[in-house]
């Protein structure tokens, strides 16, 4: 290659570069971070996306020279050069998207065993605690912690409502948890498929009906946040949707305490949607204000 | 390429005839291909019986009594030694034996009636039925297909016995029928030898 | 008018092809055995769907400009995206690129007068009237409305019975239809090439369908096992996939997707193998790396059977088996970036030519890549698991879909309508139908990242008012793209039979099909086919040489007119 082609590229590739970095600190492309694993997360979604943005200026910038500078004139009727083959050039090509994606493979599995807890990648405490689940099915992890430090709540997926239930048989159609605390939600459906989803956190875990599933995660930012099904589930899908409300620990108590209240006063479920019918269910949720959330 | 180049492919072209003529009869590689995707169909049928069969708590279910295996494994001895008697069938029409080949189709036959038959005295002596629970169902569906398969088979083998009795048009030369009957028929003995050892054996 | 400007045939002009190797324009109604005429109609046929699910896009679009559910009963919302999706993949790009190019090309490609079973050809073409009636009268007993994948319990539990039953029912003829093209395609590019063509001097658009015509017979089945255990699960009260009685429905996701994955790589390889062919007669070069391009289709054929769980990373799934699928999905990148920068290569030098086969060929290359690199992002397990079901998804599939098959299929179209219809199309509404295909492409997909990231889940009439905005974009945006098909179909319509008549080889391409007439004679051509140069010997050939070897091959071949 000639020298001043040789620094035209070095330099284009350096403007390429470095515009991805900027692009992968300033994308501004997702919801605020509101737990330990959506940092993680953000990390690795930024260094992916820089990635992706310098090769969509590679590629997109090559089609944009070609269109000008390739561009047949008027009255030039010959054939352009012959080349077809480059094995130097068609190695690099080979190699450097190879090593990207192994890259990328790795730092995403190092994310994805932080998020799930270190022994739920090891096969062989699958294999002998779950040997039926080895194929298909179950994500059960380990055993809910006893440890105090970490908060259990299960949820259930129904057509078209969230209910969490929390120790001392409070159940609630909202989602509270304690600020800085290791939450672990178990998950089932009563009906069909679910996911719950909220998108602060970046998790997401379908409910599946007779396969219970869970999440854990550690909030770190006081707020409200959309709890969201993100699995079709029938007509109301889009309404299916609730709020994590993430406070102190003081407000946490007293919130349960105030549900323990309540419970003891009113015998009654709390929440007794699963027994109205689609209509009737809907009678009542379709005037709801949606929640809006940033 | 040089313009030599160009006049000598021209050249070679001219003497060669494999366009202007009959191709290679390819549907015995047709009906392969074809097999192979009947085959994927099974795969995929054994692979949901096999992840049920590895998530249930028990297998088969509570209640249900394991297969008997006496009268299936006559079946599959009947059925595997059809695949043998069909072939016979195939030496018999390369060396001009009509005759024999009738012969060895109407063994055919008669064995994969006695297969279906078999297979339908099981299903009314099953304690279970269509619905009663995961294993049951995919017994029937299994068992079904497979027999669903045979009975085509049966209905080839017709065929081919009935176009026989047309003077002349099997022969050494020219008898695709008689080879892919065959073929069919093998297959379809392939997929029970997996089968049984799937549902019966395993 | 330079040698390298002599059109080829010239000097045959004056020669008429006698009428009775012209075909009827009745025949294009009848079950016909000619690959030629059930190309087209494949391709007439599915582009017809593609119009009905346009149709249903824009009913979902026009939903979704507000954040209320407001337009449509929620079941018909469902139905709806359900039949867009569904029409789109069975009735549209599945059998536009396999039955509908793959039927016209490859025959003429490999220099042979027909598929190698042009009776089963007829017969897979003609399932697909069928499967596409039986699933359109869905529409009058309320379409299934479970998504295109039908998940249970809810496929099971729907109150929409009997639509449900009749989409399973079409998906399993359908299905079928394309099992018998594949083996067909196998067929005839294994044993039918003609004498003096192996298997790396056939065009790359051949690898494609080889490539393609494999997944589709090794994935197809286990859909329809997938379909069957459904459908008793519906009507039969089996519980393969219903907890309730036992059974799992995590099953069910493996089966349909060993063949959904599988599937999007039909969707695209055969338009990978247009490409391939549109580039270097427009840019006047030879294809850049023919053998990676050839091996990565195999590639991406194996690498694209052992994928499919990356669908199933929020599902119930072990970590463990999400991790396989991971490396395995983030694998497929390197063979797909191989034919890009391959493509990148081939442009690169050229003497481009920027009507319309190229502009659609280039936007091609430009939008497939965006959404190869959101599916690179899409791989990594804990990527995903946060855009999982929502619009990023949508965003994803569309680029790769639409800014990839359909670019490339209408690619396809300018490029060889020449030759299947002996018209040139205007080049002019060419241009405008690019130009609104691109913006309204463009408008109405990108900004559905920023929804799905953000929090928009997909398969909803309602949404979080905060994401209004970018909806009403997304929907002008798919205004932009319904209208944007006018122009096309006036054009293609018009010239159909009005427009100027087509030369044999109005690009001076090289591959086979450019030897013969526009349209070819039933059998193709006079004689033997001339195979004198290699498919992309662009920049290498002497035209002048080469036309007078073509012209004397005709007139040797020709029969006297009576």
């Amino acid at each position: 290659m000639k020298r001043q082609t040789l620094l035209s590229v070095i330099i284009l590739i350096g403007l390429v570069i470095s515009a991805s970095i900027w692009y992968g600190q300033n994308h501004g492309l997702l919801p605020i971070a509101a737990s330990e694993e959506a940092v993680l997360y953000d990390k690795l979604f930024s260094a992916v996306i820089a990635i992706a943005f310098g090769l969509f200026l590679i590629v997109q910038g090559t089609l944009i020279f070609s269109l000008f500078r390739f561009r047949k004139r008027q009255g030039d009727e010959a054939d352009g050069i012959p080349f077809h083959d480059n094995i130097r050039l068609e190695m690099i090509w080979t190699a450097i998207p190879t090593v990207i994606v192994l890259w990328v493979a790795l730092y995403s599995f190092d994310v994805y065993s932080t998020m799930r807890g270190t022994d739920a990648l090891m096969i062989a405490h699958h294999m002998h605690h779950h040997p039926k689940s080895v194929l298909v099915a179950q994500t059960e992890g380990p055993l809910p912690d006893v440890s105090s430090d970490t908060v259990n709540i299960s949820v259930q997926g129904m057509q078209f409502a969230w209910i969490f239930n929390y120790p001392n048989d409070i159940t609630s159609g909202e989602l509270h948890v304690p600020v800085n605390k290791h939450i672990h939600l178990d998950l089932s459906a009563v009906d069909v498929l679910h996911a719950f989803w909220v998108p602060q956190l970046r998790l997401k875990q379908d409910t599946i009906p007779g396969s219970p599933t869970h999440l854990d995660f550690y909030p770190t930012r006081i707020g409200e946040y959309p709890v969201v099904c993100a699995e079709l589930c029938g007509s109301y899908h889009g309404g299916m949707r609730t709020t994590m409300i993430v406070e102190s620990e003081a407000d946490y108590q007293k919130w349960l305490n105030e549900q323990m209240e309540v419970a003891q006063a009113d015998h009654s479920p709390k929440v007794a949607t699963a027994k109205m019918s689609e209509s009737e269910y809907l009678a009542g949720k379709l005037n709801q204000p949606m929640h809006h959330h940033h | 390429m040089e313009a030599t180049q160009i006049t000598n492919l021209v050249s070679e072209n001219h003497r060669v005839s494999a366009n202007t003529g009959e191709h290679p009869d390819l549907r015995i590689f047709g009906l392969l291909t074809f097999l192979f995707s009947e085959g994927m169909l099974f795969v995929g049928l054994f692979t949901a019986y096999l992840a049920f069969r590895a998530i249930a708590p028990e297998w088969p279910p509570e209640g249900t009594e394991k297969l008997e295996i006496l009268l299936p494994g006559i079946n599959t001895i009947i059925l595997v030694s059809s695949s043998f008697v069909i072939h016979q069938a195939d030496h018999a029409i390369k060396e001009d034996k009509l005759r024999a080949v009738q012969l060895w189709f109407l063994a055919t036959f008669v064995m994969g009636a006695i297969f279906i038959a078999g297979q339908l005295y099981e299903y009314q002596h099953l304690g279970f039925g269509f619905t009663t629970n995961i294993f049951a169902s995919t017994f029937f569906v299994l068992t079904g297909f497979h027999g669903l398969h045979v009975i085509i088979g049966l209905c080839l083998i017709a065929a081919v016995l009935l176009r026989s009795l047309q003077p002349g048009h099997y022969h050494s030369q020219k008898h695709f029928g008689i080879e892919a009957a065959s073929i069919y028929w093998h297959f379809v003995d392939i997929i029970w030898i997996v089968l049984f050892l799937i549902l019966y054996i395993l | 008018m330079t040698l390298a400007e002599q059109p080829f045939h010239e000097s045959t002009a004056s020669i008429e092809v006698s009428v009775q190797e012209r075909t009827p324009w009745w025949e294009y109604f009848t079950f016909s055995r000619d690959h030629k005429v059930i190309g087209i109609q494949y391709l007439v046929t599915t582009f017809a769907f593609y119009l009905l699910g346009g149709a249903l896009a824009s009913l979902v679009r026009a939903e979704l400009a507000t954040p209320d559910s407001d337009l449509l009963p929620p079941e018909w919302y469902n139905g709806s995206f359900t039949m867009h999706g569904t029409i789109m993949i069975f009735l549209w790009i599945v059998p536009a690129v396999t039955g509908g190019f793959g039927n016209y090309l490859v025959p003429l490609m490999i220099g042979a007068r027909d598929m190698a079973f042009p009776t089963l050809n007829a017969i897979a073409f003609w399932m697909i009237i069928p499967g596409g009636l039986l699933l359109i009268s869905s529409f009058f007993v309320g379409p299934a409305s479970t998504g295109w994948t039908a998940y249970p319990p809810l496929s099971i539990l729907t109150e929409q019975h009997a639509g449900q039953a009749l989409w399973i029912f079409s998906i399993i003829i359908l299905g079928t239809s394309s099992i018998l093209a594949a083996v067909n395609f196998i067929v005839t590019i294994w044993s039918m090439r003609m004498k003096g063509m192996g298997l790396f001097d056939m065009p790359l658009f051949c690898w494609a369908m080889l490539a393609t015509s494999v997944l589709a017979l090794v994935a197809t089945p286990v859909l329809a096992g997938a379909l069957i255990l459904l459908a008793f699960d519906l009507l039969a009260g089996t519980s393969f996939f219903n907890p309730t009685g036992g059974g799992n429905p995590i099953v069910y996701q493996h089966l349909f997707w060993f063949y959904s994955h599988p599937a999007v790589y039909v969707m695209i390889l055969p338009v990978f193998g247009i490409i391939s062919e549109v580039l270097p007669p427009h840019a006047r070069k030879p294809i850049f790396g023919y053998k990676a391009i050839a091996y990565s289709s195999m590639m991406i054929c194996a690498l694209g059977l052992v994928v499919w769980a990356h669908h199933m990373f929020t599902s119930g799934t072990p970590d463990w088996l999400r991790v396989f699928f991971m490396i395995a999905t983030l694998l497929v990148a390197v063979p797909t970036g191989i034919k890009i920068f391959s493509w990148l290569a081939t442009l690169w030098g050229g003497k481009l030519r920027l009507a319309s086969p190229l502009l659609f060929a280039i936007g091609f290359i430009s939008m497939f890549v965006v959404g190869g690199l959101s599916g690179v992002m899409l791989g990594s397990v804990p990527i995903d698991i946060h855009v999982h079901d929502t619009y990023f998804v949508v965003a994803h599939f569309h680029y790769v879909l639409f800014g990839g098959s359909v670019f490339g299929i209408y690619a396809g179209i300018y490029h060889w309508f020449p030759k299947m219809t002996g018209r040139m199309l205007n080049e002019t509404w060419g241009k405008i139908h690019f130009a609104l295909t691109l913006i309204g492409f463009n408008l109405c997909f990108f900004p559905m990242h920023i929804l799905g990231l953000q929090g928009m889940p997909r398969r909803v009439a309602q949404y979080d008012p905060q994401f209004a905005e970018i909806n009403l974009i997304c929907s002008i945006g798919a205004f932009i793209l319904a209208l944007s098909t006018i122009p096309f179909i006036i054009n293609a319509v018009y010239s159909w039979f009005n427009g100027a008549k087509a030369p044999s080889n109005p690009w001076k391409a090289l591959t086979l099909e450019w030897t013969t007439d526009s349209p070819p004679i039933p059998h193709n051509w006079h004689g033997e086919p001339p195979l004198l140069v290699h498919p992309y010997d662009y920049g290498t050939v002497d035209y002048e040489k080469l036309n007078q070897l073509l012209a004397d091959h005709e007139a040797s071949n020709l029969v006297p007119n009576h």
